[in-house]
Order: structure tokens, then C-alpha cells, then sequence
């Protein structure tokens, strides 16, 4: 089944540490169980990224390598 | 006719593009104005150093009056409006004031009220006043636990919180307390700061200083009363004394102009520092949406590049190609302690490679704290 995706932001004009920060927000303002996708352009992400999800204890559903840039699919799980 | 040419501002960025602006451009062919809310200068990176006891806070406040070229005009007063469609400012006092060209110099403000408990339960060393209370904080301060962090990004001068660690840590052993303190670092990403190089430069001297590092801790709560701060990653750390950097919101005047699309800080292209969508208003400094840092000294590098821009348009001349684009350029020091620094320079294209702290990058950065005001805001550095 498809994840809905709540909120998603494009974060490719901005760089390292901007589509985390971007990320950081989105959670902080989302509900538990809701769904946040960020598009990033910065190879900085692939690391940043993943490591605050795990860190935060959310849901990294998905890292998608799409063209030219990474979209970023997490769930607030707490 | 002479073209009217406002600048909303009075900080590093406001000051010097007036200048710059009234420099290239006579009088008669042009008017420029500066609009500040208080007419005071105030010298921020000067607040690190009245925090840890070594500058007076009187000495880093001058009238924006004494920093202005003759040729430009001061109007003190509030900026509550502005409508770019129709080319006009509104202000409190003098009511509407119509312009050719506007450049938004207006900067970075502290929000202490978006994170709950931030205000009673926190210092921070981000305005005079702040930094005065801090300064007396770490003076009677008789050890336990001292943590420093970040409670907002973005915020004005990434690696300050950083120095701040370095400089308190040598503050609390010279007056014998830090055998009995602890000194926490907590940063909101995984390194100490936004600049990756500088990072891995400032991270084995926090280990050396007995600093702890803490990573991906972004405060959500400040409790006063149980002196705690809980993180947005879930994480808990007590303390008895907090300095945390305030979150940043932009100006109001800005915001509420809908020049910001909704958000804080105002689109600009790169490289003109064209407000996106506008063909004769200007950001720079703090008040963008850039991706680089929030400091006097990008506002610094940033000034020439409007004031060439409008200075051709208003003489109906070429722009220079050289110096009407901004390439990303800032330059900052960043203090270790123990009397050593380091330097940083770099742009949108060549990250910083900071040299090995010395003393005389230390002795380099006092230098320049006093001899700012006799060259930044008049353009002679």
C-alpha cells in the first residue's frame, strides 16, 4: 500500500544543513502517524538525514534516488 | 529628477550599502535615506566577549549618525510597512515615503518566546542585555553543570555558541570553579556546527577541554523550575546553568509585506541579491533566505554588490560584472581559548580549510573588533 504523504517540501535550492533542518521542522510540526517527504539535491543528506531519523526514533520509510536529487519519506512515530 | 533610494537598516549591511551607494552616485542624482528604528550601531560580535568579562558593553553601541557618510540622510523611525507594488514604505512617524530603489537590510531578531521556558529558564549572550546577565551569571557561578546549545536554527554567527563553550571554559579556570563544573555542548546537528571542515577542526579540542559533545539535539522545552531541557529527539539534560542561542525570526516590517512568501526570511537571487519577483528591492545580510551564514560579514561582502547595481541603473550605465555579483564570499574568526583562533574563509563554491589555532589569529580578531568602527562601515576594508 502507497504511503500518503502529508507534507512534502522541496529543499533543492538549499544546502547542507538546509533539507535536514527542513526535515527537522516538518516533524516537529506534524502529528504522530503523519508523513513528510523532503527533496534534496545535497549529498550532505544522505548521511544527516537517516542518522537524526534514527536518532529521533521516527520511521524512515522510504530514500528515493529520483533525477538529480534524493526525496526523503519519513512518519512521525512519536 | 534624482532618484530616491531607501535602505531599511541601520545594522553593518544597511550602513555600508548607503555608503557605498552615496560614494558612487552625486548628489543631484540621487537621495539616499536610511531608515533605522533606534539610530544606534550596535557591534554584535562584541557581545561573545562583554559575556566572558573582556569588552564593556558601553563600548559597542554608536550612533548610525557618526557611521554615515554626509550625503545621507538618517530618518530614526519605525518601518511598519511596505508596498512594493505601489514603490512605497510606511512609516510610524513620517507616514509614507515613496522610493526608486529599496534595499531590506533589516536583519535577524531574537524569538525567546518559541520555545517554552526559553525565557526564565535560559541565558543567552545574542543581545547586550542578555549578555550583561550572562556575564554575571558565569561570575557568581560555583560550579555544576553548564550546558550550552542551540534553540533555533537559523541563528547569527554559526560557530558563536562553539566560542562560547571555549571561552567560558577558560573563564570558569581561572577563577578555580571548573574542576567542579561539567560543560555539556549540544548541538542540533551531527557535528558542532553548520561548517564541516571547521567542525572537525573545533571537535578533538572540545575532547581536550573536557567538553562534552552531544549531537541531533534540538531543544523543544526549557524547564526553569527542574532546570531541564528535553530535546525534540527525546533526550533529557539537567542543568544548572543553560546557555542557549534564542531561535531567529526575521523583521516584522519584512514579514508582514508578504516578502517572505509566508516564511522568515526573504527570497533573493544568489548572485544579485534581487528580491525574487521585484526588479528594485534588495536583500542582504541576515534578512535572506540564503543558505550561508547569518553575519556581519556577509553583509560586508554583500553591500558592493547592490550598491554597483543601483548605481548603474541610476547613472543608465553597465552594472560592472565583477562587482554585481555575490559570490557566496564570508570571512570569519572563531576563538578556541586559551588565547588562539582560528580563521574561516570561504564561498557558495570552496568550503573554509581553517589553519591550526594560533595567537595570532586571536590578536588578529581584537584587532579587528576595534578597528571595525573606523573601516567596515565606511567602506575602506
Amino acid at each position: 500500500m502507497a504511503t500518503t504523504i502529508n507534507q512534502e517540501i522541496d529543499a533543492r535550492g538549499s544546502f547542507c544543513p538546509g533539507p535536514l533542518m527542513e526535515m527537522i521542522r516538518a516533524i516537529r510540526e506534524s502529528s504522530v502517524g503523519q508523513t513528510v517527504a523532503v527533496l534534496s539535491k545535497d549529498p550532505g543528506s544522505r548521511t544527516d538525514i537517516p542518522a537524526w531519523v534514527a536518532k529521533a526514533r521516527h520511521e524512515m520509510v522510504a530514500i528515493e534516488d529520483l533525477d538529480g536529487y534524493t526525496r526523503f519519506v519519513v512518519t512521525k512515530a512519536r | 529628477m534624482a532618484a530616491e533610494i531607501v535602505v531599511l537598516g541601520g545594522g553593518v549591511g544597511g550602513v555600508l550599502t548607503a555608503n557605498l551607494i552615496a560614494r558612487k552616485i552625486p548628489r543631484t542624482a540621487a537621495r539616499v535615506r536610511l531608515v533605522d528604528t533606534t539610530g544606534l550601531h550596535v557591534y554584535q560580535p562584541g557581545f561573545l566577549y562583554v559575556a566572558t568579562g573582556a569588552v564593556n558593553g558601553g563600548s559597542l553601541a554608536r550612533d548610525v549618525r557618526s557611521l554615515l557618510r554626509d550625503d545621507v540622510d538618517l530618518v530614526v523611525d519605525e518601518a511598519v510597512g511596505i508596498d512594493a507594488a505601489a514603490g512605497k514604505i510606511e512609516l510610524a512617524r513620517e507616514g509614507v515615503v515613496g522610493y526608486d530603489y529599496l534595499v531590506l537590510a533589516t536583519g535577524s531578531h531574537l524569538d525567546l518566546d518559541q520555545v517554552p521556558g526559553l525565557r526564565d529558564g535560559a541565558q543567552h549572550f545574542y543581545s547586550l542585555a542578555g549578555a550583561e546577565r550572562l556575564r554575571e551569571a558565569l561570575r557568581t557561578f560555583t560550579g555544576g553543570r553548564l550546558v550550552v546549545g542551540v534553540a533555533g536554527m537559523p541563528y547569527k554567527c554559526p560557530p558563536a555558541p562553539v566560542e562560547f563553550a571555549f571561552l567560558a571554559e577558560d573563564l570558569l579556570r581561572r577563577r578555580g570553579v571548573r574542576a567542579a563544573t561539567t560543560i555539556d555542548f549540544l548541538s542540533p546537528l551531527n557535528r558542532a556546527f553548520t561548517i564541516e571542515s571547521a567542525s572537525r577542526l573545533v571537535e578533538p579540542i572540545f575532547v581536550e577541554r573536557g567538553i562534552a559533545m552531544h549531537t541531533f539535539v534540538n531543544i523543544e522545552s526549557v524547564d526553569p523550575v527542574a532546570r531541564r531541557l528535553t530535546s525534540l529527539e527525546g533526550e533529557e539534560f539537567g542543568y544548572d546553568l543553560a546557555v542557549l542561542v534564542p531561535p531567529h525570526k526575521g523583521a516584522d516590517v519584512v514579514v508582514s509585506s508578504g516578502l517572505t512568501g509566508g516564511g522568515q526570511w526573504v527570497p533573493v537571487d544568489r548572485g544579485s541579491l534581487l528580491v525574487e519577483g521585484q526588479a528594485n528591492v534588495w536583500a542582504l545580510g541576515d534578512a535572506t533566505n540564503l543558505p550561508i551564514s547569518k553575519a556581519g560579514s556577509t553583509a560586508h561582502f554583500e553591500a558592493p554588490v547592490i550598491a554597483e547595481q543601483i548605481a548603474a541603473l541610476v547613472g543608465h550605465r553597465p552594472a560592472r560584472p565583477v562587482h554585481s555579483r555575490y559570490e557566496g564570499k564570508v570571512m570569519c574568526f572563531l576563538e578556541t581559548g586559551r588565547g588562539k583562533a582560528t580563521m574561516m574563509r570561504f564561498d557558495y563554491d570552496h568550503p573554509p580549510n581553517p589553519p591550526r589555532p594560533s595567537r595570532f589569529w586571536h590578536l588578529a580578531k581584537l584587532a579587528f573588533n576595534r578597528a571595525y568602527w573606523f573601516t567596515v562601515p565606511q567602506g575602506r576594508f
